[in-house]
């Protein structure tokens, strides 16, 4: 075994490598960008090594660095993680020139499996099926299109060295192809210094089932079941579990041996992942075709660990350092149901647009045998754009899928973040989902289960008002008795705070905005608590901070009759006094009016049209003067590795651009000076 | 310190009796305050509303720090003096003015705001009065002001009683003026009408701020320079908050509305640079020993009865802890040091008639107390000094004198409650109104006069009787006792604390059980006053 390995890598997977490591007695090295001088892989690691500015093209890509601090420190191998450097044939060939083992499979099989055009001739050849698809060389746009139109719509349009749901487009219409291909190309490029495409007939409704492999340097390859990642959104993995519902022993055992067979025909070592797409009819025919290989470690990997009860990182380690692998296909087993959700600082209802900022407030589920959360941030740290916005992993397991599901409920239901928008709360009513719930799935699950996973937006209950102004009235007692204590009078009755009046009784209103809507909660202060009014709803509240016990640092709060448990954390931003009250499993945002801000609100820029998030002008659509219609794009903005159009918001004229391509903008930038018309 | 123990028994018919005769005025008081606290006609609170203002209460709660106490002063000013023979108890509530001390961003501030909805928040005679009486507290106890201004000036019909004297309405602004020289600041919200005189609320204020849409200051308002010039304009062009924040400089701050201007009063409190030292040693309080509650059950429903009133301080002052002063001389005062809220403070507290011994005593500790720079409170109880020959030969005028040349020169902040009677000199001598006390506040069962109405009715009954005899006229007792009558019901009525408060001979009638809290609350407040030295006049040897 190793003594010591660098994790050319961040986030999460890097440190998920650096517990199972010190868990082995492996000492650490991690690699970090100027951005990531404090983060958590950083300060888990034994030493840490800085790889140049925050752009990954200058840092986490950059495998001659990486490997020079390889070399500095004594490291033995590298793991690479997923992404970055992961699967770059080049990285692993320039690992062994310089001595240092490459904790993945050998080059060539990075190489053949590359290619998804080349892979899938390779299955083709061993007589695995594959789903039509042109996967030539001749990109000539004209020829992709005929290609395409041969096929027959809807077909999907992927960069040929690509992965991860980047450089993919789906496209209906024969109309459509040329735009989605140069949009594709231009991506493709960015992300894989590669413009190739290759084109696919596009299942409908099909299931993604992929197999975990591995496979040693002693001639063993065993497969460790499979994964069902069918629940996508723009052909990104969402949630993956493991059994995929419907899977019988025989077609496991039929997959399984493909995979196994797919990873012998390149001489796998390693860990590795084939993906398979099937039909909404694999539950009575199961039909399967090849789609790609992925020569890393998956994202998705706890999966398998919870149901498996292996750990693949220790696995990796193990094969890397030349030992055989630890168990037999014959000494694995499938054991209860596991669940991941992949928990992203991003907006669902704005088109799961990336969201960045200080993770102001991050209280994680609490762990256990069944509960496993895998992160890479902790709370006061940032999502930057220069990076996946992903803030963890939640992982589940139990005795069955229901049982799974209801503890995946629970878990999502604890997760409390602030500073970020997440997609917690969508994930919470993707669980439940009739769709999900009844294991209809495929990967259009969430387009078909609009309607009830992005509910159109009621009012919050009452009583997330009233835990509100619970916990700015005792936030309020807490400042006055602080403030009170430091001064030269530290004891008067003025830093008293029941609210006392001579003879009569006193009442305030705290002020709060749902959307557009406000609402008045007037506070009467009684003897022996606060009588809360919303309208026409009027409690008794108490409460108080709890500093001890499983719900510490939250709110106890009483109303009337009833006890809660709830969380308010207070975010002031862009003037906005927010409250995020996290009450039922839910998580509402709700402002508290501040009368000082009302003039400075009052001024907006009309008819400018602002960046959604940091990122890089990458094209101007539009020249200055034209007049366009209203849905016409503007300019295309590169943000968090994805591609975003600024559309005209009305009929107008484009008066300038604020920027040229190429420029970086700050969030909530003017990009267009655009001029309405009336 | 010694503590008190009490020797009531709270299960004694006498205490349930005096506790629900104590409980019963108690309860009409906040009744009456209730009523009052509503301010103006329902219409003209709808009115008020309606234009997007909010009520003078409710300003004032959004005005001082969430959940800190506000103590109201003068609740009952013009209390049935006024609309018409005989007054309306409620025609002018709280005389359509809300004073009191508040915090506003840690800083203790007097608030004066009128109140529009009653008679569109004119000055009455008694307006006046609260409202000087409000920047005199602020002045004595350096506080700085917060004007809340929402008025249509004087009450034209009295003007005779609010314009020219030298307590009227000028005496307003000549204490702005003085106040802000003493480097007492001062802040005026415009929140509505601010016309002809009451303009130079703000404009003699420090800094001020105006409400866009409500706020107006002028002298002379649109009809009045229709009639004076002919010119034609509206009251947003004459003085509105666009013109006196952009262009006449008049006000500094322009607020969006009531919410925003209380805010921005607020930040220029936190720009004070406010502090406060008290010159006391201070001490962590302690709740008293027994519950404030049973200060009701103390006071016997018979005046005539004597009390201890031991059993009232025990249930005032920290710990029950009460070091008393000459404990055996002079018995009917009693005297002695002790906490209320952490502040140390000096007790002078009756326990009867006042003779020339308990006097010498009080004037003695008063002298303490000033040399010593200890707050004194009056706990007034007090039917008046000791008359007949012995104690008139044995000087009592004398030694009464020393004890209110005592009172009148101590510069340490004095505190009076009336508890009681208050009546004759022992008025003085316990430091009433006339002797400056920082706050005076009155219990609800309590009575003032310059005698008892049975004293007097008894006193005018013989001088009258002496003249018929002489005259050679007899009286019979059913004629006396027809004269007698309506004096005890004059001297009963005017004697009673509403008919004191509408008058503001005091600062408000309280409720037994805040006694403490409100002690307290003054205390801190004077603390923002540095010490004064005292220097006492000739005692009469």
């Amino acid at each position: 075994m190793f003594s010591k390995i660098l994790i050319a890598n961040r986030g999460e997977i890097a440190c998920r490598v650096i517990k199972s490591a010190r868990r082995m007695g492996v000492r650490t090295v991690a690699v970090y960008s100027e951005a990531d001088a404090n983060a958590r892989h950083v300060r888990l690691a034994d030493e840490a090594v800085c790889i140049g500015p925050a752009a990954a093209r200058q840092s986490y890509l950059v495998g001659a660095t990486i490997l020079d601090a390889a070399r500095r420190t004594g490291a033995q191998a590298v793991h690479p993680g997923y992404g970055f450097l992961s699967e770059n044939e080049h990285f692993a060939e320039a690992c062994a020139a310089a001595g240092i083992v490459f904790i993945g499979p050998p080059a060539a099989a990075i190489r053949a499996m590359g290619s998804k055009s080349a892979a899938k001739a390779i299955m083709s050849a061993a007589g695995v099926p594959v789903t039509p698809g042109y996967h030539g060389d001749d990109q000539e746009p004209a020829l992709l299109q005929q290609e395409a139109d041969a096929i027959g719509y809807p077909v999907l349009i992927k960069a040929a060295a690509g992965g991860g749901g980047k450089g993919m487009r789906l496209v209906e219409r024969s109309d459509d192809f040329a735009a989605a291909l140069a949009s594709c190309q231009r991506e493709a490029s960015a992300s894989f210094a590669s413009d190739k495409v290759l084109i696919e007939k596009y299942l409908s409704r099909s299931r993604h089932i992929e197999f975990q492999i591995f496979a040693d340097t002693h001639g063993n390859c065993v497969y460790l079941f499979e994964r069902d990642c069918s629940v996508q959104r723009r052909h990104q993995k969402v949630l993956e579990e493991a059994p995929a519902p419907g899977m019988t022993a025989v077609r496991r055992a039929a997959m399984g041996e493909a995979a196994v067979d797919a990873a012998r025909a390149v001489g796998y070592v390693g860990a590795g992942t084939v993906e398979f797409i099937t039909s909404d009819t694999f539950a009575h025919d199961g039909r399967f075709y090849f789609m790609e290989m992925n020569t890393r470690l998956q994202v998705e990997h706890p999966v398998t660990e919870m149901v498996t009860g292996q750990d693949l990182v220790e696995w990796q380690l193990r094969v890397a350092s030349g030992e055989a692998l630890p168990l037999r296909q014959d000494q694995l087993d499938i054991r209860g149901h596991a669940l991941e959700a992949r928990i992203y600082a991003e907006n669902p209802e704005n088109d799961f647009l990336p969201s960045t900022g200080h993770l102001v407030h991050l209280a994680p589920p609490l762990e256990s045998l069944n509960v496993r959360v895998d992160t890479g941030v902790e709370e006061g740290d940032e999502i930057t754009p220069f990076y996946d916005p992903m803030i963890a992993k939640l992982i589940v397991w139990d005795v069955d899928r229901d049982a799974a599901l209801a503890r995946m409920w629970q878990a999502l239901a604890d997760y409390r973040v602030v500073g970020v928008n997440t997609n917690i709360d969508f994930l919470a009513r993707l669980v439940v989902c009739p769709a999900f719930a009844n294991a209809d799935l495929d990967t259009s699950l969430i387009e078909r289960s609009r309607d009830f996973l992005f509910p159109a937006h009621g009012e919050p209950p009452k009583n997330v008002f009233f835990v509100a102004a619970v916990a700015g009235l005792l936030r309020d007692q807490a400042a006055a008795v602080v403030k009170g204590s430091r001064s030269g009078d530290p004891w008067s009755p003025w830093s008293s705070h029941d609210g006392w009046r001579l003879n009569i009784q006193a009442r305030r209103t705290i002020n709060y905005r749902s959307g557009d809507r406000l609402h008045e909660v007037v506070v009467a202060y009684e003897a022996d608590g606060w009588r809360l009014t919303l309208g026409n709803e009027s409690v008794m509240a108490r409460g108080r901070f709890l500093d001890s016990g499983r719900f510490a640092g939250q709110l106890a709060v009483e109303l009337d009759d009833r006890r809660l448990v709830a969380s308010v954390i207070a975010v002031t931003e862009k003037n906005e006094h927010k409250r995020h009250v996290f009450l039922n499993g839910s998580n509402y945002v709700i402002v508290r009016d501040d009368p000082l801000h009302l003039v400075e609100a009052g001024g907006t820029h009309g008819g400018g049209l602002t960046a959604p998030m940091p990122g890089k002008v990458v094209a101007l659509l539009a020249v200055v003067g034209q007049q366009v219609e209203k849905g016409a794009p503007l300019l295309i903005l590169e943000a968090m590795k994805m591609e975003h159009t600024i559309t005209a918001p009305k009929n107008g004229t484009v008066k300038a651009f604020c920027y040229a391509a190429g420029e970086q903008v700050a969030d909530g930038a003017e990009l267009v000076d655009f001029a309405a018309e009336k | 310190m010694p503590v008190l123990q009490t020797q009531l028994n709270a299960r004694s018919a006498d205490f349930k009796a005096n506790h629900d005769a104590m409980r019963f005025v108690v309860s009409d008081l906040r009744a009456t305050v209730a009523r009052i606290a509503l301010g103006g006609p329902e219409a003209a609170r709808q009115k008020h509303l309606a234009r997007g203002k909010l009520l003078p209460r409710e300003r004032v709660n959004a005005l001082v720090d969430p959940g800190s106490p506000f103590v109201e002063l003068s609740q009952l000013a013009a209390y049935g003096m006024y609309g018409g023979k005989g007054g309306h108890p409620f025609e002018v509530p709280a005389a359509s003015l809300i004073t009191g001390i508040g915090r506003v961003n840690g800083v203790e501030c007097m608030i004066v705001a009128n109140d529009a909805t009653v008679k569109g928040g004119t000055y009455y005679p008694l307006t006046v009065k609260k409202h000087l009486r409000a920047q005199e507290i602020a002045g004595e106890n350096r506080l700085p002001c917060i004007y809340l201004v929402d008025s249509g000036g004087a009450f034209l019909p009295m003007q005779e009683d609010v314009f020219p004297d030298k307590e009227h309405f000028g005496r307003i602004f000549y204490n702005q003026a003085k106040l802000s020289a003493a480097g007492i600041p001062q802040i005026a919200a415009v929140m509505g009408s601010c016309t002809a005189g009451g303009a130079y609320v703000p404009a003699m204020s420090d800094e001020s701020i105006i409400v866009k849409d409500q706020g107006t200051i002028f002298l002379g308002g649109p009809p009045l320079v229709k009639a004076a010039t002919g010119e034609v304009v509206s009251a947003e062009d004459l003085g509105g908050a666009d013109v006196h924040t952009r262009i006449s400089g008049v006000a500094d701050h322009y607020a969006e509305n009531d919410a925003h201007a209380l805010a921005i009063a607020r930040r220029i409190v936190g720009n004070l640079n406010w502090r406060k030292r008290p010159p006391l040693a201070l001490s962590e309080p302690r709740p008293p020993l027994y519950p404030a509650e049973e200060l009701y059950g103390v006071i016997p429903t018979d005046t005539k009865k004597p009390f201890d009133v031991r059993e009232i301080i025990a249930r005032i002052v920290d710990g029950s802890d009460f070091d008393e002063f000459k404990a055996r001389y002079g018995t009917t005062i009693v005297c002695g040091f002790a906490r209320v809220w952490g502040y140390p403070i000096g007790i002078v507290a009756n326990n009867g008639i006042l003779f020339s011994e308990s006097s010498l005593k009080a004037a003695h500790f008063i002298e303490l107390c000033a040399q010593r720079g200890i707050p004194l409170l009056f706990l007034q109880n007090i039917t008046g000094f000791m008359v007949g020959r012995k104690y008139e030969n044995g000087g009592i005028a004398r030694d009464g004198a020393k004890m209110v040349t005592a009172v009148a020169c101590a510069r340490v902040p004095k505190f009076t409650i009336v508890i009681g009677g208050s009546f004759g000199a022992g008025n003085y001598g316990m430091c009433g109104r006339a002797y400056s006390p920082r706050f005076l506040w009155m219990w609800p069962n309590a009575r003032i006069s310059v005698m008892g109405g049975e004293q007097a009715a008894a006193v005018l009954a013989t001088v009258r009787r002496d003249g018929l005899e002489a005259a050679g006229k007899t009286w019979s007792a059913a004629d006396e006792e027809a004269f007698r009558a309506p004096i005890r019901e004059q001297y009963e009525a005017q004697g009673h604390p509403y008919y004191a408060s509408a008058r503001l001979w005091d600062d408000g009638v309280i409720d037994p059980a805040d006694t403490r809290r409100l002690l307290g609350l003054g205390l801190s407040a004077a603390m923002n006053a540095e010490a004064e030295a005292t220097k006492f006049g000739i005692f009469r040897m």
